[in-house]
């Protein structure tokens, strides 16, 4: 079942040398580590969170460090949309692309999150092809 | 078993797993990433699908069992679920979350209320009958897979 790896390694390597480093945010443990994975094998480093409120708070320490978040829109307390808004709306993070993950195709959701600045919009389940089509734009 | 029949034997379950449509594209895709520098990937992964999905069926279950049901809650869990067996490429427990939520919708209509209950009891039963299937099959499949790293690494000493 084991087979060689794909990722092709495209995103890897800022202008420091070092590993991007891509926060991503999702309630589900199952999707977390799904995401996780996906994006580890475009050789991306990981942190994956459960919350809003926790990504934020990794932000507030590390936002120099984090080139992209990737986010689930529908979560309990603090949606990805909430999310999306306090980054857009912080002076320091606000030059972080976001990119919104959703299971549910509507229209006006994914426009009013394209409006209020996120990069795209992923409709679930996240496939490998997905992640590196928007980490190869994205994360330049 | 020489590790070549193991490999066989892993190959053809995976195989005949995607014939019956319990796997689908997606589980094909996540496969492809597993390599050396991950190769617990697949079975992080499958673990952590039982686990969730053992979870919200035991809740799915106390929430039916109620004298009233509240029926936001067991869409809310079926929904979860849902997610999760897409996420992964569990097709069959997929589309019947999928048969469950639409009875979920229906639980309303008037002066149908029990029939509906028996409907979502019925929907229940069918994914839990779809999971424990997968699982049985997942199980077997960590099995060999852990056969064939222990045989494989015995062979790097």
């Amino acid at each position: 079942m084991s087979s060689v790896g794909n990722g092709d390694g495209c995103c890897a390597g800022g202008s420091d040398g070092g590993q991007r480093h891509v926060l991503a945010v999702d309630d589900s443990s199952v999707d977390r580590a799904v995401i996780a994975g996906i994006l580890r094998s475009s050789k991306l480093r990981v942190t994956a969170v459960d919350s809003g409120k926790r990504a934020l708070e990794l932000l507030g320490l590390e936002k120099k460090d984090v080139s992209m978040i990737i986010t689930d829109y529908w979560m309990p307390e603090m949606t990805g949309f909430e999310l999306l808004k306090r980054v857009k709306e912080s002076s320091e993070l606000k030059e972080i692309p976001v990119v919104i993950m959703s299971s549910e195709n509507v229209p006006n959701r994914i426009t009013r999150c394209l409006e209020e600045g996120a990069e795209e919009f992923l409709l679930k389940p996240i496939r490998p092809s997905d992640v590196s089509r928007v980490c190869s734009r994205v994360l330049k | 078993m020489s590790l070549m029949a193991l490999r066989e034997q892993l190959n053809g379950l995976v195989n005949s797993m995607f014939l019956e449509g319990l796997l689908d594209d997606q589980f094909e895709q996540l496969q492809m990433l597993q390599d050396e520098s991950s190769p617990g990937f697949i079975a992080e992964l499958i673990t952590l699908f039982c686990g969730d999905s053992e979870r919200i069926l035991a809740e799915l279950t106390k929430l039916l069992d109620q004298a009233v049901v509240d029926y936001q809650k067991v869409d809310a869990f079926v929904h979860q679920l849902k997610g999760s067996s897409s996420s992964v490429g569990a097709q069959h427990v997929k589309l019947a979350c999928v048969q469950f939520r639409q009875f979920c919708e229906e639980h309303n209509k008037e002066g149908l209320k029990g029939i509906y209950f028996f409907r979502c009891l019925r929907a229940l039963n069918v994914v839990k009958h779809e999971y424990y299937l997968l699982r049985g099959k997942f199980d077997t499949m960590l099995q060999l897979e852990q056969r064939i790293q222990a045989y494989e690494s015995k062979q790097q000493i």
